[in-house]
């Protein structure tokens, strides 16, 4: 049954698309983002200019963007699915040779206006076409050896590309989004037993291979895991951060001391306080309670999120929905793990607040499809 | 796609089980993190708030005492010195700039200072100290110290600073440390946290840059409670760091500085190597520079008149600087000839001055020519047409691989910048470079070490080493890591017949000890001391068939630049021998006069342990040698002074 097969006329057409937007989600990705703009002013100090406008000013394009991406049908994008992978494929060697070099790594592409990190649209194109190829395989065939392979390769190839930048957080991004719509999509359990036993082997080589000639990791990712183990190591390197996160983490309490009073001259201490690390801030000035709202709400993104998947029989939309729900997922659990010490510092930012106009972007792109799916859904 | 409703049923029903096993999944896991948020912001929140509210715990860094430089009989090379500094530790000043105009009312400090410290505050982490003022007088660390309270986050400080009390003898060899710059970090990936210290001193050149890791040592750590002043209330915990390793090198200091002072002003280096070990002895490279102007950062002005000297006192000639080796090279000539068996002792050759090849005409140095000369008589003349004529027939490849062997060509692994490898060419390695293929002419050039031959002073001494004892010495310059002494170059046997060796020995002797020889005038008398060497000028131009027919002109009517290389290199004593150099006079014209001299005073110097008798010496020469030995102890004995009052 094609979508034009489907009775056409239950499909909303021109503004009339509006009204079938998901609007809890719209809403709750307003509440996340105005969070964050919150909490970029406060960092910098009362400073509207300094991250809290270029972020908001992202953040309206970016709502255009998911308007624009959510009012064209679904079936154009799952008809686009390979080749918007094989763009952000060719950026992604494109940056290989051309990247600016930031930071000791290559990972963006300069446009001028913003620069561009192949590998966030990575994130996205990656689950929509394993989900367009899911929803071409015929069921019965998900879990034969060759239709496995095939998507693996798919996903292991620019998490090859990503991992040589080198970045680790995307890397691990793009393989547990990958494998879960692997997993929604039907894939037998057998798989992923073998997938997770074979990791903990690869994780044990990866051990096994420092300070040999094929070392697997640079020196520096092995120090981030080693200060991860034991943070009191290496106090002034990588440990730093992560004292230093749970100290003023810990310091908000139940309540926290209020918006705006965290002791910026301690928050100095961080780094990357107003990307990766702005989580502490928040949970310095609000306590727990802001802390814990902060994930409820992103929980209920995920809820909302899979809530639509299943409603919506269109095999396509429904996997699209839910693998970016999981790398929604993905991004806030890694990076609050990371920020509360349970996770070694990989360098991924908290969805929507952190500062950053690549990831704001894609995100809201993503959500685009999100919606996109809800507004054209069979009915 | 079609497929038939119940299948897609089926599959959405997959879907869903899955999606919400997923989600179950992904709720367990915030549910880990909320607990997380509990542990930390409730069950915890006390302690951190402790650490966070009243005191805070603030790290300081405890920089190593950088590792200190020996020469082999424990003389010191480079070591620190305590200097005392003011400075300001941003976190713990509530206003910097309030703060700073405070002090400079307290005490004078310039202008470009402060605006450097400003730089400093604002690329470096809050509570790294950035020092505003550096070698401060005693009295201005006592008023820092009695307005402490007016001046919050500025204290004085005790530091280390690096001092190279044999100021310019070491400066090529052991370089210096200068302040970690920003191109510095630029290369390092996850550089020690230490080197984020602004001005923390970091081996720039030579010695200190090769073994930075070892010298610098590992940085301790303190944790301090600090009140919201920024005062320190107690020490919570202290990790010691470890010092830097202290390094003895084989150098002798006192060689070493005589050696210096004896290369003089000429543009000239001079190497030492202890035939038996490869200990090297002495480097010299002239003239040089005080390594002390770089510690703090040398001035413009200084910096650019050592970089447009035309005798480039920055360079470590020594191991940088390649030459054509000119005729020192005939020695591997003769033993790539001897060993293939090309010619015998005895066999001659007639020099008439000049050898035609493929209509090209090579000459001897000497117009008239010498005859009919031997290997023995060809080494003592330093015969050309000899060496044209033997590697002729012994062939490029044969000769190249001799000089690989005796240490030409290869690079020498030495704890030194910019050690150079010199060249050995052979026929594949024109082709190579030049896209062309190798000519007999280039192998007559190469003959008497000129063409492409290039060898730095360091590889001539490994190579006269090599001669003098038959073994493959490699040159040594690390003698010991904190008392662990490092291997020996000792070196094993080269595999060369030792009648082959004996008899190129025997011809280095004749030209230092026999009349005619081109050493003789620089010989040594003492019986036990007797030293064997050879000669050599190397061109630095063409000379043309018509200049040649004019007569060509004197090295002394040329300006510098054009002017032969001197080159000379030795062994002593011959019998048993002990140490080899060699010397390289840049365009200082013929060897046997510009270089020789300076070999064989160096030698004795080296032989003797110190001043040598005038007995050594030829009858002859002793009145001015004697005037020599007491200019240069004169010279000496000003520059220690100075260098003395230097320090104090």
């Amino acid at each position: 049954m094609t979508y034009l097969s489907n009775n056409a006329q239950t499909i909303p057409s021109g503004f009339r698309k509006v009204l079938y937007l998901n609007w809890p989600l719209l809403l709750l990705t307003i509440t996340i983002a105005s969070v964050g703009f919150l909490m970029l002013y406060s960092v910098a100090g009362g400073s509207f200019s300094t991250w809290a406008e270029p972020q908001m000013k992202r953040f309206l394009l970016g709502l255009g963007v998911m308007l624009f991406v959510a009012i064209i049908p679904i079936w154009f994008w799952r008809n686009i699915s390979v080749l918007a992978y094989l763009g952000a494929f060719g950026l992604l060697i494109a940056v290989e040779f051309f990247g600016s070099v930031g930071m000791g790594a290559q990972r963006w592409i300069d446009l001028g206006f913003m620069r561009l990190q192949p590998s966030e649209l990575m994130k996205i194109t990656l689950v929509m076409l394993l989900a367009a190829y899911y929803d071409w395989l015929p069921p019965e065939k998900t879990s034969r050896p060759f239709w496995v392979i095939l998507p693996v390769v798919m996903i292991l190839a620019p998490t090859a590309l990503v991992l040589k930048q080198p970045d680790l957080g995307t890397s691990i991004l793009l393989m547990a989004a990958g494998g879960g719509v692997m997993f929604l999509a039907g894939v037998h359990w057998a798989y992923f037993a073998a997938v997770i036993a074979s990791g903990v082997g690869l994780v044990a080589a990866v051990f096994q291979s420092r300070s040999t000639e094929w070392q697997l990791l640079k020196d520096y990712q092995y120090r981030r895991i080693d200060t991860f183990l034991d943070p009191s190591q290496d106090p002034l390197g990588a440990g730093y951060h992560i004292t230093q996160s749970k100290i003023a983490l810990g310091s908000g309490g139940w309540s926290g001391r209020g918006f705006m009073q965290g002791t910026q001259s301690r928050l100095n201490f961080l780094p990357e306080k107003h990307t990766d690390f702005i989580f502490t801030t928040l949970a310095e000035e609000f306590g727990f309670v802001g802390a814990f709202s902060l994930l409820s709400i992103y929980m209920l993104v995920i809820i909302f999120a899979i809530a639509a998947a299943i409603a919506n029989k269109d095999r396509f939309s429904s996997l699209l929905t839910m693998g970016i729900a999981l790398t929604f997922f993905l991004f806030f659990a890694v990076n609050m793990s990371m920020v509360m010490g349970l996770m070694p510092v990989v360098g991924v930012p908290l969805p929507m607040v952190s500062y950053g106009g690549s990831v704001m972007l894609v995100l809201m792109g993503a959500f685009g499809l999100i919606q996109s799916a809800n507004i054209h859904r069979p009915r | 796609m079609k497929r038939a409703p119940k299948d897609q049923d089926r599959s959405h029903r997959v879907l869903s089980r899955r999606a919400l096993l997923l989600g179950g999944v992904q709720l367990g896991f915030a549910g880990g993190l909320a607990a997380r948020m509990q542990y930390l912001q409730v069950d915890q929140a006390d302690e951190f708030r402790l650490l966070a509210e009243e005191n805070r715990v603030n790290f300081e860094l405890l920089p190593p005492a950088r590792g200190r430089i020996f020469d082999r009989n424990g003389k010191v090379i480079a070591q620190n010195s305590p200097s005392y500094r003011i400075v300001i530790v941003p976190e713990n000043s509530d206003d910097v700039e309030v703060a700073i105009s405070r002090l400079r009312k307290l005490i004078d400090i310039p202008d470009e200072d402060i605006e450097k410290a400003m730089v400093d505050i604002k690329n470096s982490r809050p509570f790294h100290r950035i020092t505003l003022s550096d070698q401060v007088a005693w009295e201005d660390i006592a008023k820092v110290a009695a307005n402490a309270p007016a001046l919050p986050g500025i204290s004085p400080e005790v530091g280390l600073t690096r001092i190279y009390p044999q100021n310019a003898d070491f400066a090529h060899v052991v370089g210096y440390v200068g302040p970690v710059s920003d191109y510095d970090l630029s290369k390092m990936e996850n550089p020690d946290p230490i080197l984020l210290t602004p001005r923390f001193q970091f081996g720039k050149v030579g010695f200190e840059a090769k073994l930075e890791e070892q010298l610098r040592g590992k940085a301790g750590t303190k944790q301090v409670e600090v009140n919201a002043y920024g005062r320190i209330m107690r020490e919570l915990g202290r990790r010691e760091g470890e010092a830097g390793g202290d390094m003895q090198l084989t150098l002798d200091a006192d060689l070493q500085a005589y050696t210096q002072a004896r290369l003089g002003n000429e543009s000239a280096s001079a190497v030492v190597i202890d035939c038996e070990t490869g200990d090297l002895r002495a480097i010299s490279s002239s003239p040089s520079f005080d390594p002390n102007l770089f510690v703090r950062g040398i001035s413009g002005p200084d910096y650019r008149s050592l970089t447009s000297d035309p005798y480039r006192p920055l360079a470590n000639k020594t191991v940088q600087g390649t030459y054509p080796p000119g005729s020192t090279f005939k020695m591997i000539v003769a033993l790539a000839a001897l060993e293939e068996g090309i010619v015998g002792t005895e066999d001659t050759v007639w020099c008439p001055g000049h050898l035609e090849v493929s209509g090209r005409r090579f000459h001897c140095w000497k117009r008239a020519g010498h005859g009919h000369v031997n290997l023995n008589e060809s080494l003592k003349g330093s015969c050309d047409v000899y060496y044209y004529d033997l590697a002729i027939k012994v062939g490029i490849e044969k000769i190249s691989a001799m000089a690989r062997r005796f240490g030409l060509g290869i690079r020498h692994d030495l704890p030194m910048s910019a050690v150079a490898s010199g060249l050995a060419p052979d026929k594949e390695w024109k082709k190579q470079s030049y896209d062309q293929d190798w000519l007999v002419g280039d192998t007559v050039n190469a003959s008497i070490g000129q063409g492409y031959m290039l060898a730095s002073p360091m590889q001539l001494a490994v190579m006269t080493a090599r001669l003098a004892t038959g073994r493959s010495v490699t040159p040594r310059l690390l003698k010991s890591i904190d008392g662990v002494e490092q291997p020996s170059g000792a070196g094993e046997s080269l595999g060369m017949n030792e009648n082959i060796l004996r008899v190129v020995r025997r011809g280095m002797y004749s030209v230092s000890n026999e009349r005619r020889g081109t050493g003789y005038g620089s010989r040594i008398v003492s019986e036990d001391m007797r030293m064997a060497g050879k000669t050599g000028t190397s061109q630095v131009r063409n000379i043309t068939a018509a200049e040649r027919a004019a007569g060509v002109i004197r090295n002394e009517d040329l300006p510098w630049e054009r002017r032969d290389h001197a080159l000379f290199v030795s062994f002593a004593p011959y019998d048993n021998p002990k140490f080899a150099i060699s010397v390289v006079v840049e365009h200082g014209g013929g060897g046997s006069k510009a270089a020789a001299p300076i070999a064989r005073d160096i030698l004795l110097q080296a032989l003797y342990g110190g001043t040598p008798p005038l007995e050594a010496y030829p009858k002859a020469d002793r009145s001015r040698i004697k005037a020599l030995q007491e200019r240069l102890q004169r010279e000496q004995e000003k520059a220690h002074q100075s260098s003395l009052k230097d320090q104090a």
